[in-house]
């Protein structure tokens, strides 16, 4: 008996790693904490009532914001573990193993786990405050959402410490993700975890959609709303036709691994190739679905701060929407040395550069914006000037790996890998960063401190290019991607050592964020509704900041593109717009199926790891239940009364 | 839920009573919607035809099944403008051509090499 349990145990726990053991002790002691905190203050049934079971926009969006901050720390800490790796030649800190499971998690959980809630962050806590909406189209559905992303987010994250993590690069190419060649359930747990949070995701995706599209405040046409709203849409139509595609190819593995299917095995008929095919077909437009938001963010962010009207508008619109499209004709782009025909290839080399040129449209329309314009440098501009130079430089390398001949020289070089670090960190997380700054104080209520943002801003952008500009060299030398090791006569040390400084500059950088955040929760300036000088030009700036609950006491009328703006200018020429009676708030109750409902999920993916049927039933049943104890709720609203209305009103100092 | 007048929709609880299809036609669609699972299945299963004639079984039958989800379960033929719904399709037709020509136009360098 004791010895089927210590079997049982050895398998089931990753062992035989120091730094493993470290992580053991410190996620022990980090659940201990919390548990104890949550006890000591009395924080459990706050902690349910106002977070567990919300249904708020609001409230999802900053959890999402911190589940994407923890993941942005895991997998900031997997880099910097590989660049310790890579800093010189014959390094022993790794052993190849342990590499290859590092730069899975961390591609996988970068794109997938951090960029992608960190864009969910910024939906949720944006669009229905910039659109004038009271909550989002499917309030209960967005909750479902984010616990169905945490599950799957916890479920891949698990595989650190208990069977073990997937080693088969991130988009888990077979036959090395086949169980030919990955029998352990690292690459099951990928696959679960995957597939859980992306039904979130497309659940996020046509929520939005439906948000945007029958939401809006009377008056605002679709031409006159807000570019970020317009990037979230043109995202979010992204979604909905890229993630089916990862949805059934990951499917297919699944039955490949669990079933002894064929699809992808180099057997019994089976083509690997056919998994590259598709899963690019999603992986091509999914960059794009996280760097379009960010694009919204930085013509938000230009034309405050430049105190402009954006330059361009139509023309942004309508890059945007190309955009969008676009991304599903050039994912032939990731694997030019396949060895298709000619025609092939030039097909979707012309479609990837064609690419460039909306791309192109919007980085002039922001210049064009910010020339002449009186520009204030507060930290969201900061960032949004760091993007420019990065990305450009990012596009433009891009273009040359989009020479498909060329190609055949770049491939899976270090020069890739500094390319779509240069537009995945220059594009998507400065323009996440800077989006969090910008709309920080109207979430928190209070502004991030400038000065420790200034010393991560610099330490962040330095960073970036002393660790991505060598790695453009290293890769014409030669060096390939996921390599673990190299020896001296390569040539490649100065090189690797100076990157590996640059990221450790780039953690730093993070480190002052973290520290900026502790002390601006102590220190931070109070913010006003209109929290950027009262610059702010969309609707979000016209109410309080935290906005109360329901968002908005009266649905605003609009009249123009960049409303508030106006609203301001009448205001000081005399004119008042009319005031409006307040009604009753029709608002949705919160409820704890989401929750619930995820976390049998998480039954269910543990279980098909595992092979434990058992886990599998109980997990299905628990996830009928749930919707069937949701289509059986009839009491899912509730409205506040109108004198709650004005005395909520009234406390943050707005009379009605 | 009492009835008001919720001029701009707050998306939870449907109080307008927009026709969403009857028990009825749920029920038809949820048999047709079987029987064309079940065809391809009993020809696959039985091997009663040949490898092109169950292709052409598989597809035929896939395609009955997307028009009876579209008009049974998705009521594509109702809403009002602008036509969201068929823009979301057309786009949808779009990009599922692009992926199975485009895969068997990129994948038929295996037919080259060997």
């Amino acid at each position: 008996m004791l010895d089927s349990i210590k079997d049982f145990a050895a398998d089931f726990f990753v062992t035989g790693d120091p730094l493993i053991y470290g992580a053991d002790v410190s996620i022990a002691l980090v659940s201990i904490a919390i548990v104890f905190v949550l006890t000591y203050f009395k924080k459990w049934k706050w902690l349910w009532r106002e977070w567990l079971t919300t249904v708020d926009h609001k409230k999802i969006g900053i959890m999402y914001l911190i589940a994407s901050l923890l993941m942005l720390f895991r997998g900031g800490v997997d880099a910097l573990l590989m660049r310790t790796q890579l800093a010189l030649p014959n390094v022993e800190f790794l052993q190849a193993d342990h590499y290859n499971a590092i730069f899975t998690t961390h591609g996988t959980i970068m794109i997938l786990f951090m960029a992608m809630p960190m864009m969910f962050a910024l939906f949720n806590m944006v669009v229905p405050l910039q659109i004038g909406a009271r909550d989002v189209a499917f309030p209960f559905l967005n909750a479902l959402s984010f616990w169905l992303f945490l599950m799957g987010a916890m479920l891949l994250n698990v595989s650190f410490v208990i069977g073990g993590s997937p080693d088969a690069g991130w988009l888990s190419y077979p036959p090395l993700s086949e169980l030919s060649g990955s029998p352990g359930v690292g690459q099951d747990f990928y696959i679960w975890g995957i597939q859980i949070s992306g039904i979130g995701s497309l659940a996020t995706g046509i929520n939005f959609i439906v948000t945007i599209l029958k939401m809006r405040a009377p008056g605002m046409k679709l031409m006159k709303m807000p570019l970020f709203s317009w990037s979230v849409l043109s995202a979010c139509i992204t979604i909905l036709f890229a993630f089916p595609i990862l949805t059934i190819t990951l499917a297919l593995l699944f039955l490949d691994r669990y079933f002894g299917a064929h699809f992808f095995t180099l057997d019994g008929g089976g083509m690997s190739m056919m998994y590259v095919n598709l899963i690019w077909m999603w992986g091509h437009p999914e960059v794009y679905i996280v760097v379009l938001p960010a694009f919204g963010i930085f013509s938000e962010i230009v034309a405050t701060f430049s105190k402009k009207t954006i330059f361009g508008y139509k023309s942004m619109v309508f890059a945007m929407m190309v955009i969008s499209v676009l991304s599903f004709f050039t994912w032939v782009h990731h694997f030019f040395t396949m060895g298709s025909s000619a025609d092939v290839n030039s097909f979707f080399a012309i479609t990837t550069m064609a690419i460039a040129i909306p791309t192109g449209v919007k980085v002039f329309n922001w210049l064009f914006t910010m020339f002449r314009g009186r520009i204030s440098f507060q930290s969201p501009m900061l960032w949004t000037m760091g993007f420019i130079p990065c990305f450009l430089v990012g596009g433009a390398t891009g273009v040359m790996l989009a020479v498909a001949p060329a190609d055949f020289q770049y491939h899976n070089s270090y020069f890739l890998i500094a390319h779509f670090h240069q537009v995945l960190i220059g594009g998507v997380v400065f323009g996440y960063l800077a989006g969090i700054y910008y709309w920080w104080p109207k979430l928190f209520g209070f502004k991030l401190d400038e000065k420790r943002g200034r010393w991560a801003f610099w330490t962040w952008n330095i960073g970036f290019y002393v660790c991505f500009f060598p790695q453009y060299f290293l890769g014409l030398d030669g060096m390939t991607r996921r390599v673990y090791t190299y020896g001296w006569d390569r040539g490649w040390a100065a090189l690797n050592f100076t990157s590996t400084i640059g990221a450790f500059m780039m953690g730093i950088g993070f480190l002052f964020q973290v520290w900026q955040i502790a002390y601006s929760v102590r220190k931070g300036e109070r913010a006003t509704g209109d929290a950027w000088g009262g610059n702010g030009r969309t609707l979000e700036w016209s109410i309080p900041s935290p906005p109360p609950v329901y968002n908005f006491a009266v649905v605003p009328q609009v009249k123009h593109a960049d409303d508030w703006f106006h609203v301001k200018e009448d205001k000081a020429k005399g004119i008042e717009r009319p005031k409006q009676q307040l009604e009753p708030i029709h608002m949705p109750k919160n409820s704890a199926i989401p929750f619930v409902m995820a976390s049998f999920f998480f039954l269910v993916g543990f279980g098909f790891t595992f092979h434990w049927t058992w886990m599998i039933i109980v997990g299905a049943l628990g996830v009928f239940g749930s919707l069937f104890a949701r289509s059986f709720s009839y009491d899912v609203d509730y409205y506040i009364p109108v004198d709650e209305v004005i005395e909520t009103e009234r406390k943050l100092g707005r009379s009605y | 839920m009492s009835p008001h007048s919720d001029s701009h929709g707050h998306g939870h609880g449907h109080h307008e009573e927009h026709n969403h299809g009857s028990l009825k036609s749920y029920t038809i669609g949820f048999i047709i919607s079987i029987i064309l699972t079940v065809i391809p299945m009993l020809v696959v299963f039985n091997g009663l035809m040949s490898r092109t004639g169950t292709l052409l079984v598989i597809l035929v039958t896939a395609i009955l099944q997307l028009l009876v989800q579209l008009f049974f379960f998705m009521h594509i033929n109702e809403g009002e403008k602008p036509r969201y719904n068929v823009m979301a399709l057309v786009l949808g037709f779009v990009i599922v051509i692009t992926i199975v020509a485009g895969s068997v136009w990129i994948m038929s360098f295996n037919s080259v090499v060997q």
